[in-house]
């Protein structure tokens, strides 16, 4: 019975992994299903749509038609792992794993197996050092860039001086919440506030007692680092206990409307970090509606259309196909493979020029990348939910983040991984 | 007519009393272990080895392991997952701290000291019997984890609380780290498989085995012929332990190769070992194997057929896998309650009665 089922089980795979030629394939590692659906569905289906938009609007990419691979990891490490074993072989060209416990996962695999893998705003942070990292991307900011701007928004609020303010940290209890927790240590000393921490068990649908600690503390300000059904909660219980929405701050990914909406008007005045675009006022979502969502091509059931985390899917597709277009021109071939993609990847120059021409202006902050420069330039946003009228808006612009205390740590934390793990750090070619 | 002992005769006491009386059984397994050796490490990818094998064997050691416990001994435990990180961590501990340490023996010590931890945890079931004791290991498996999470000397205080296996070799060969090959890692599970499974046979029909059952079917009256509870029962929860901490070790260090320990090794874990045990079957070894390859093969091969073949949406897949597997859990344990071995078992009477049943 045992070897009946490997039987079928390898009839099955080896009809399945049939490549495709002459495709451009872009993995996304998703997760529809699980405690993290909520956000995950919008961002899958952005990217989806995106892609499907250039293939309809623009017959792929010079030419060449983007092929998608959905595999579903419910943002699960050992799923995430099984996804890119079967997915690796069909030419993948760059992975997009939308978890930061994957990410850390994949890191070493997809050095050894050379793929380049985009984690833009999440993953691991130092990253940001290409030299040491040559594989993985985290353009345009990463964690330890939200976290600092979150305080330089706090800075700008208070006159300049947060001395002797109560800060409390709420974080998903995972690599991806422990993340920015160095970076507020040192922005604690050097601004001085008093920074505590609370973390909050996956899934994140029980958190009485750490709200009840918030009660207790009655900090100043509560930053949150959380995602899936962590937001909701937290938003929730924060209203239960009537803490000021405004001095409630979360990450970019605890600000979709997902997460606000069950709070309704109670979630009023709630804030969260943001570095791509917080709302559908741009001419390409009308290309989206005319070729994509009219048209019947919409992933999903199509109803994320304009969601915050839906933008999360259009930007880290825009930034693939912008890569990819650099690739072709750099190697003078359609035909790219993973190595070439890397290329692309490196030489990314994303302006307000491209972005325009692309019908996404001020969709993100400009960047540029380079060997040394993995991770963009550290600017962020701070938006805020009005309830009333529905919709995000940023109160604080162009935020840039303490490069004084964030490199250092960028240095020592890539260093010591290129130590671990015998990498002598150099520019690829 | 194949599968007899009539026309086999034994005309020893060491023939009588082989693992496999029938010739038959024997053929099946070293054909099953021909193949498990010299087909499948030539066939074998990073996807079959990371999808397939390596789950299905290290999750096979763990079933082992409980089946020990619970299976022979009758010691309901939900402990599995928090043991499966003693084991993990032991071997990260011991990895990093002795780099020359050959890597079967990093994991035969992270065994010893799962081992060790599943006894002390294993003192409540001198006092308490069954749902009691499963609430019992229920407490180990959130205390280890919150352990392991909150104090930074198991993580080497890592930034993010997750655990890197550093690259290890074994004969020359790469074992952990991204540069192993698949069949370097399959072949090394197998080794642990083979050698834990000869173990475990053996270990169960003997005497230590015998005092476990008894203890199993009536606690008390085998103290009356003269088993000791106190030993047997510890016996019972180092001996699983150990081959639970092996299987933790093998899935953290070979299977994952980095892990943090809230996700990997949560009460789910704990859930799917006691639920191919279940299926599979209670206190039988190869139930131990059925049940393990049922529960990794299954969700694998749904998700080949219909996200792969039918080209179906990955979130309805992912969902109808849930009701799938739900369903066929249900259906085997209604139609039969013994597990998927016993129904091996049903299969062996009419085979040898056949072609004049009764």
């Amino acid at each position: 019975m045992n070897l009946k089922k490997l039987a079928i089980a390898a009839a099955v795979t080896v009809t399945a992994a049939a490549p495709a030629l002459a495709e451009l394939v872009v993995p996304s590692l998703t997760y529809r299903t699980g405690p993290y659906a909520a956000n995950g569905i919008p961002w899958a289906d952005g990217f989806s749509d995106y892609m499907t938009l250039i293939n309809e609007r623009d017959g792929g990419v010079g030419g060449e038609k983007i092929r998608i691979i959905e595999c579903e990891t419910a943002y699960n490490t050992e799923k995430g792992v099984e996804c890119y074993e079967a997915i690796k072989g069909e030419g993948a060209l760059v992975f997009h794993p939308r978890s930061t416990g994957i990410t850390y996962q994949l890191i070493p695999k997809i050095t050894a197996d050379n793929i380049p893998i985009h984690t833009p705003g999440l993953g691991r942070t130092s990253a940001k050092n290409g030299e040491v990292f040559n594989w993985v991307f985290n353009y345009p900011t990463n964690y330890w860039d939200g976290a600092s701007g979150a305080i330089t928004h706090l800075l700008n609020l208070n006159d300049k001086d947060i001395k002797g303010k109560k800060v409390t940290l709420l974080y998903h209890n995972s690599a991806y919440g422990k993340e920015p927790i160095r970076t507020l240590e040192l922005l604690a000393k050097k601004h001085g506030f008093a920074l505590s921490t609370l973390a909050v068990d996956h899934p994140g649908q029980e958190q009485k007692s750490q709200w009840l600690q918030i009660r207790r503390d009655r900090p100043d300000y509560v930053l949150m680092w959380g995602w899936g059904i962590m937001n909701q909660v937290a938003i929730q219980e924060a209203a239960n206990i009537r803490y000021p929405m405004e001095n409630f701050i979360g990450v970019w990914w605890s600000g979709s409307e997902n997460d606000v909406m069950p709070a309704a008007e109670k979630a009023n005045g709630y804030k969260s970090l943001a570095f791509f675009a917080v709302n559908d006022d741009f001419p390409i979502y009308n290309d989206i509606k005319k070729f994509v969502v009219d048209a019947g091509k919409a992933a999903g059931a199509g109803n994320m259309v304009g969601d915050r985390l839906y933008n999360a899917g259009i930007m880290e597709a825009m930034l693939t196909v912008e890569a990819i277009k650099n690739a072709q021109k750099i190697h003078g071939t359609k035909k790219i493979n993973a190595s070439m993609m890397r290329d692309g990847m490196e030489a990314l120059k994303v302006d307000n020029a491209l972005m325009k021409s692309l019908g996404m202006e001020n969709f993100l902050p400009e960047f540029e990348v380079s060997c040394q420069n993995h991770g963009g330039n550290g600017i962020v946003n701070m938006s805020q939910w009005d309830a009333a009228a529905g919709k995000w808006s940023i109160i604080d612009a162009n935020i840039q983040s303490d490069q004084d205390i964030i490199q250092p740590l960028v240095d020592q934390d890539s260093m010591a991984f290129a130590k671990e793990s015998g990498v002598t750090p150099s520019c690829v070619n | 007519m194949f599968y007899r002992e009539s026309g086999e005769f034994k005309t020893s006491y060491a023939k009588d009393n082989s693992s496999f009386p029938i010739a038959a059984d024997k053929v099946i397994h070293v054909a099953m272990l021909v193949i498990a050796l010299l087909v499948v490490p030539f066939m074998i990818n990073d996807y079959w080895a990371g999808a397939v094998f390596l789950p299905f064997l290290i999750y096979a050691i763990a079933a082992l392991g409980l089946n020990i416990l619970t299976g022979y001994c009758g010691q309901v435990s939900l402990g599995t997952g928090a043991f499966m990180a003693v084991g993990a961590f032991a071997c990260y501990k011991i990895m990093v701290a002795f780099p020359e340490l050959n890597m079967i023996i990093v994991v035969l010590l992270s065994g010893v000291v799962t081992a060790g931890v599943g006894v002390v945890f294993g003192l409540p079931s001198l006092r308490i019997k069954g749902f009691y004791l499963a609430v019992a290991t229920l407490a180990a498996q959130f205390f280890l984890i919150w352990l392991f999470n909150k104090v930074g000397w198991f993580y080497n205080y890592s930034a993010t609380g997750q655990i890197n296996a550093p690259t290890r070799e074994v004969f020359g060969f790469n074992i952990t780290g991204a540069e192993a090959t698949p069949e370097a890692r399959y072949l090394f599970c197998l080794f642990f498989v083979f050698i834990l499974a000869w173990v475990a046979k053996n270990l169960t029909r003997g005497r230590i085995g015998r005092s476990w059952m008894a203890i199993r079917d009536m606690d008390i009256a085998a103290e009356i012929i003269g088993v000791n509870p106190l030993t047997t029962k510890l016996t019972a929860f180092a001996v699983s332990s150990f081959f639970i901490g092996v299987s933790g070790a093998l899935f953290f260090g070979v299977y994952l190769g980095a892990v943090e320990v809230t996700e990997v090794f949560g009460i789910q874990k704990s859930f799917i070992v006691l639920f191919m045990i279940i299926i599979g079957g209670l206190g039988s070894i190869f139930g131990s194997f059925i049940g393990a390859a049922f529960m990794v093969l299954l969700p694998v091969l749904l998700k080949n057929i219909l996200v792969g073949q039918l080209d179906w949406p990955t979130d309805i897949a992912e969902h109808l896998n849930f009701i799938i597997v739900g369903l066929l859990i249900m259906v085997f344990l209604i139609a039969e309650p013994h597990g998927l071995a016993r129904l091996w078992n049903v299969t062996k009477q009419k085979l040898r009665l056949w072609p004049f049943p009764y």
